[in-house]
């Protein structure tokens, strides 16, 4: 579980450039990190990548914040 | 029409980051070409290139970090990264930083690129066929257009004044910088940040051009004599990178800031030789008819031109231009000087003509012609100083800048120096 969430932050802090202790679970792409909207579709892509999953669409539009991606993804990772 | 002057320079070359380290690596004669490291050449007939010097920033190195933020130059080809180096030193030596909302809208950009992202479009094409559509970024598109370079700058700069971009392979930078003048000239805006960029040094791109029998490729164990300008064993050109930027502003404007000059743009000439895709015209009619449109938009006869930096690629199409350029001035032929400074940096593409451009303001400031080097043999007999091989001290008031481009695109820009 935590080994998910450790990923997940470490995506999120390379993709979007951000310090690793700002990446917290509560903490949005876009409002606190400093991500547009493309960058949460590479964000999404980044999650697909390394978790060998798909995330369709409609889910995507959900994950909104660093706690969002890691609940979807421990439900939904290979 | 408004006056135009040039108060703002920047550059990244094959002979170093910045416009300074890079004009007196030029005058000590230096050659940027190397053997390319940095991907495989064995099955390509030209194995050289100009290549920018990397490093952490010191000794002239190029450091893309100190231009943008490493996340941002994940989404982009380098052309832009370039482009966005060269744009931020020139308007730091403008010192021209507009923040308040009727500097921006008078302050625009136009900077082009001959190709654009070809390294992002092959990379992307080959994750597309192993990978499939869902695997293509969403920063695939905006990281390749050539008009993201000055979407970039403008962003970084708050220029919200005209927002445009020019396409004419290794005219661009010519081009981009003759509109610019003419925009400001209009007053479309007062201060434009002009020029061009190119990051073609890859292997679609080489193949490309050594497809097209356009590259040198008898000098692959001597690469720092495979750009030979005029000279009778010229094979080809030599792949170059880099970007040259201009800042352009309307002459008033600069005065009542106390802005530096560097020199009057005075004359900008354009033609077309509506001849072959690749080659120009045998006549010279092209390159003729472009020299002389800038002459007449300058108002001056070409008798009074002190230096040309010719388009000289070092392939068969030198002497078309010494041709037309001897056509130009006549019997003042003796008292020109001519050299193409692609002997040393290589041929920049879409980036040549602006960083020409800035080479032909230097000449003027400092009274001094760069070389042509590796011209040990001269193929031709001409009563023009084509600068062999050392640089020439000499007064240079008005300077012209040839680029022709793939498809029979001209570009002639005339700068003289400042005087009021």
């Amino acid at each position: 579980m935590s080994d998910i969430a450790d990923r997940v932050k470490k995506i999120v802090a390379e993709h979007l450039g951000v310090e690793a202790d700002k990446v917290t679970e509560n903490a949005s792409f876009i409002d606190d990190l400093g991500a547009d909207s493309l960058d949460t579709v590479e964000l999404v892509m980044a999650f697909e990548e390394a978790f060998n999953c798909e995330i369709p669409d409609d889910a995507a539009e959900t994950i909104l914040t660093v706690g969002d991606a890691i609940k979807f993804l421990e439900k939904n990772a290979a | 029409m408004r006056r135009v002057v040039v108060t703002g320079l920047g550059m990244v070359t094959p002979l170093g980051c910045g416009v300074d380290i890079t004009w007196q690596r030029l005058l000590e004669g230096r050659s940027g070409a190397r053997r390319i490291e940095h991907f495989e050449v064995s099955d390509l007939p030209a194995k050289i290139a100009c290549r920018i010097p990397r490093g952490d920033g010191s000794d002239g190195t190029y450091n893309p970090d100190q231009w943008m933020e490493p996340k941002e130059q994940r989404k982009v080809d380098e052309f832009i990264v370039y482009a966005m180096a060269a744009a931020t030193q020139a308007l730091d030596d403008a010192g021209w930083h507009p923040s308040t909302y009727e500097d921006q809208i008078a302050s625009g950009v136009l900077i082009g690129s001959g190709i654009g992202g070809l390294q992002g479009i092959s990379e992307a094409t080959l994750l597309l066929q192993e990978r499939g559509p869902r695997r293509i970024s969403p920063f695939f598109i905006p990281g390749r257009l050539i008009n993201l370079a000055g979407g970039y700058v403008s962003i970084q700069h708050g220029l919200k004044g005209p927002n445009h971009a020019v396409v004419t392979a290794c005219s661009t930078g010519a081009h981009a910088i003759g509109d610019a003048a003419r925009l400001v000239a209009l007053g479309d805006a007062d201060v434009m940040v002009a020029g061009g960029a190119e990051s073609p040094i890859n292997r679609l791109a080489l193949a490309g051009f050594a497809a097209c029998r356009a590259l040198s490729t008898s000098y692959n164990d001597t690469p720092e004599k495979a750009s030979r300008p005029y000279d009778r064993d010229r094979d080809g050109f030599v792949m170059g990178e880099g970007a040259g930027v201009v800042v352009v502003e309307e002459l008033e404007h600069a005065l009542a800031r106390g802005a530096r000059i560097y020199g009057e743009v005075i004359g900008y000439g354009m033609s077309g030789d509506a001849f072959h895709i690749t080659a120009p015209s045998e006549d010279g009619d092209g390159a003729f008819r472009c020299m002389s449109a800038a002459l007449k938009r300058a108002n001056i006869s070409a008798s009074e031109i002190d230096y040309i930096n010719a388009h000289g690629t070092s392939t068969m199409a030198d002497e078309i231009e010494l041709g037309a350029v001897q056509r130009l001035v006549g019997n003042a032929a003796a008292t020109v000087s001519m050299s193409s400074t692609k002997s040393s940096i290589g041929h920049l593409l879409g980036a040549a003509g602006a960083v020409e451009a800035i080479f032909s303001l230097l000449a003027i400031r400092d009274g001094v012609a760069p070389a042509t080097i590796n011209l040990d043999n001269p193929a031709m007999e001409t009563p023009i100083d084509l600068v062999p091989n050392a640089p020439r001290k000499r007064n240079i008031d008005v300077a012209l800048s040839n680029s022709f481009g793939f498809g029979g695109t001209n570009a002639s820009l005339v700068f003289r120096r400042y005087a009021s």
